[in-house]
């Protein structure tokens, strides 16, 4: 009996103490991936082969809500608390939280493939050759047309390179033949009104991060008024709503009452499956202003925290999934835009996509080389968001005659200031 | 001894168990602290989460509103005296907004101040008068009051959401009003009617938990004195106004008071109904508040808790005023 109790002693005594160094053996990392498409169901499978050629390393993939990686994670990472690696959206704004993985990824592979979208998770520092992450896929902003509406107003479709204005004519011109109940709507984004403010020659950001509301920006401000007044645009999204709210109706686009909606590549699987062969769709070429026939570009990131312990597995794991076949292997499956420029070059194949898809997605990657560098500057301004909410806020108000233009312009310049102002002056 | 005595003797050993578990303890603690103190000992635990949860918040609100940048936690944060007060009092002329430095702050306050009173009144007069017609003996006397009970067991996002699907430029409404042959309205693009469906959908979510305090304080009335009034010969609006008000005059200032305090703080209806707007007609101070504290990025705690502060002292002012004159009323 006491023999026993001695070895069962000595057992228990043996486990808890080799217990630390069998944890500090396993290596765990935890990533967190939003729930849309089909969240973190790819890099969970992904993470399996990892493990397989790493022993000891367990990845965890954890699927969140939309919201939590927006609004709970940059609390979370204010506490030095969270994931090791998230999938995120907020590229610029996020960006003090970010772990320098050059090391332990091939640097001039990850510059080759993603040069330019690496710069947005920089933050806005342009002496910065650091790599903090993969940028995942990309995301365009465009316009969806109801090619059905227009055949059936005799009304051509007009070709690419026609002007935001010549769009406005010829969806007036159907939904007025069509009896559609509005000819033009974006949802009520500052980011899908970058594309029409840029396109209009407003530079929103300068090469030093600070904001700027130029001649572009009014222009932009004063067409996209006259388009709500002459009813060419509902004043349901950008009318009837305050602040920074965010608000879609491409319900609107989907039961064919609006010609022409200026949405994002995002709602493609949504239009495949509710809209089918209902009507005649397509996505077109980026509408032209004045200064170019720019759209913004989006798209999320696969970056890692500075508070994690594992900072070389999370940078090894990463640069894991960034090979080429692994790459390929989400891209075609989750239907997305490719990041990556030899992606993009080459193409990917999307075996479940319907043509329609398939050639929506072509024409959303064929943008991409058009962009304005003031796009893509301002998609990495750690200040967008702000920049965003104060559009979106101060258009608002001058939809609903609170404010004249110039007085939204000085706001905007104002709101924007303080926001810099408040994360203590660093641009 | 019989079954049921035992019973009621094994319960009742059950249940003072926990007294006699502590009551060593306890005991210990007095000859510690002496028989006097032993109240404060009783509400010290109450005294620890007030402190907590009342108390550290409020003063933590106060470092956050004289301290700048977007850090979260109080020690990386660079104190700033009145700055952010300052930035919100900025003024040319309070009477209009757009001379205002925060122009949105005085936007809100402004919406407010005519929101409250509206609302408010209101609320009180369409609960007062459910609550009578609830208090008659009508057939269905129950179901009724389950019926206007009802909305407040919603949640506010859900009463909202039904609602826009109402109000919504193809909503419900205006399915009436055109099979009605009617011009159908865009309710929520024009800033009058989203100010009037904005009072009228808060009103309608929150009266019943007014009505059902109403209805009791009416059932408290003493018949007799209605029958009397009976006898000699008084009109219906003579009772209501010589015993019925009078006499639910201290239940009133409660409903007053917390009807006021529940206006003030209206948010999530209105955020998910109208988001604020058109423009910025229904933003109200709370909103301002998570806006410029929450979905601003960089979030601006240090001008949110300055604004949440003003936001407190209004409502410290008015309880106080509401107070003094619930005393005045009890003193009559």
């Amino acid at each position: 009996m006491k023999r026993t109790t001695l070895r069962t002693t000595t057992a228990l005594a043996l486990v808890l103490a080799l217990a630390p160094i069998t944890a500090a053996h396993a290596q765990q990392i935890t990533l967190w991936a939003g729930d849309t498409g089909t969240g973190g169901e790819i890099f969970a499978e992904m993470g399996k082969a990892f493990e397989a050629e790493n022993p000891g390393v367990t990845v965890v993939v954890e699927e969140v809500s939309y919201q939590t990686l927006v609004e709970s994670l940059p609390v979370q990472l204010e506490a030095g608390e969270g994931p090791d690696i998230a999938i995120i959206t907020d590229l610029g704004g996020l960006s003090r939280f970010y772990q320098d993985i050059t090391p332990y990824v091939d640097a001039a592979y990850f510059e080759k493939e993603w040069g330019q979208t690496l710069q947005w998770l920089r933050g806005g520092d342009a002496t910065s050759t650091a790599i903090y992450g993969m940028p995942t896929t990309l995301t365009v902003n465009g316009a969806y047309v109801n090619l059905t509406l227009f055949e059936q107003a005799g009304v051509p479709v007009p070709a690419e390179g026609a002007t935001w204005q010549e769009w406005a004519e010829a969806t007036r011109q159907v939904a007025e033949a069509t009896n559609t109940e509005f000819a033009m709507e974006m949802d009520r984004s500052g980011h899908r009104f970058a594309s029409l403010a840029i396109s209009y020659g407003a530079q929103l950001v300068d090469e030093q991060g600070r904001p700027v509301v130029d001649d572009g920006l009014r222009a932009a401000i004063e067409q996209f008024v006259a388009w709500h007044q002459d009813g060419t645009m509902p004043m349901d999204l950008w009318g009837a709503v305050g602040g920074a709210t965010h608000r879609e109706l491409f319900s609107d686009f989907l039961n064919a009452n609006a010609v022409l909606y200026f949405g994002g590549s995002w709602t493609l699987a949504q239009m495949d499956s509710e809209v089918g062969d209902l009507f005649d769709w397509a996505v077109v070429p980026a509408p032209c202003g004045p200064s170019s026939c720019t759209v913004m570009p989006g798209g999320g990131a696969m970056t890692v925290f500075s508070h994690t312990q594992n900072a070389e597995i999370a940078g090894k794991l990463i640069n894991f999934f960034a090979q080429p076949e692994n790459l390929d292997h989400y891209i075609s499956t989750e239907v997305e835009i490719p990041s990556a420029a030899s992606q993009i070059a080459n193409g990917v194949e999307y075996p479940t996509a319907s043509a329609r898809t398939s050639e929506a997605l072509a024409t959303f990657i064929n943008q991409i080389p058009k962009m304005d560098a003031a796009a893509y500057r301002f998609q990495g301004w750690r200040y967008q968001r702000a920049m965003m909410n104060a559009l979106t806020t101060r258009i608002s108000q001058v939809l609903n005659s609170e404010l004249t233009v110039d007085a939204a312009m000085e706001r905007i310049e104002e709101d924007v200031d303080l926001a810099i102002q408040a994360a203590g002056g660093q641009s | 001894m019989s079954a049921r005595v035992q019973l009621a003797s094994a319960a009742g050993a059950i249940l003072s168990l926990p007294a006699r578990l502590i009551e060593p303890a306890m005991s210990g603690i007095q000859r510690g602290v002496g028989i006097k103190r032993m109240p404060w000992v009783f509400l010290l635990p109450n005294l620890v989460a007030v402190i907590l949860f009342a108390l550290l918040p409020v003063f933590i609100n106060v470092f956050y509103s004289m301290s700048g940048s977007d850090r979260l936690f109080p020690w990386d944060r660079p104190f700033v005296g009145g700055a952010n007060y300052q930035s919100l009092l900025d003024c040319t002329n309070y009477l209009d907004p757009s001379t205002c430095s925060r122009d949105l702050f005085w936007r809100a306050l402004g919406n407010t101040m005519v929101f409250v009173p509206v609302q408010v009144i209101c609320m009180i007069a369409i609960a007062l008068l459910t609550a009578i017609c609830l208090n008659r003996d009508i057939v269905g006397r129950g179901f009724f009051r389950g019926i206007f009970f009802f909305p407040v067991m919603l949640s506010p996002v859900v009463v909202a959401l039904t609602w826009q699907w109402i109000l919504q430029r193809n909503g419900a409404l205006n399915g009436l009003i055109s099979a009605a042959g009617l011009t159908p309205v865009n309710w929520l693009i024009f800033p009058n009617t989203a100010f009037f469906w904005s009072v009228f959908v808060t009103v309608w979510a929150h009266m019943g938990f007014y009505t059902i305090i109403l209805l009791a304080g009416l059932q408290a009335i003493p018949r007799d004195v209605y029958e009397a009034a009976k006898m000699d010969s008084a009109s219906p609006w003579r009772v209501f106004t010589r015993i019925t008000l009078p006499l639910l005059k201290p239940v009133m200032l409660v409903v007053f008071i917390l009807a006021v305090i529940r206006s003030v703080q209206t948010f999530d209806e209105l955020y998910v109904l109208t988001g604020g707007g058109p423009g910025s007609a229904t933003m109200l101070m709370v909103q301002y508040i998570y806006e410029v504290g929450f979905a601003a990025q960089p979030r601006n705690f240090g001008l949110a808790a300055a604004a949440s502060l003003f936001l407190g002292l209004a409502l410290l002012i008015f309880t106080g005023i509401q107070m003094r004159i619930s005393r005045g009323g009890n003193n009559d």
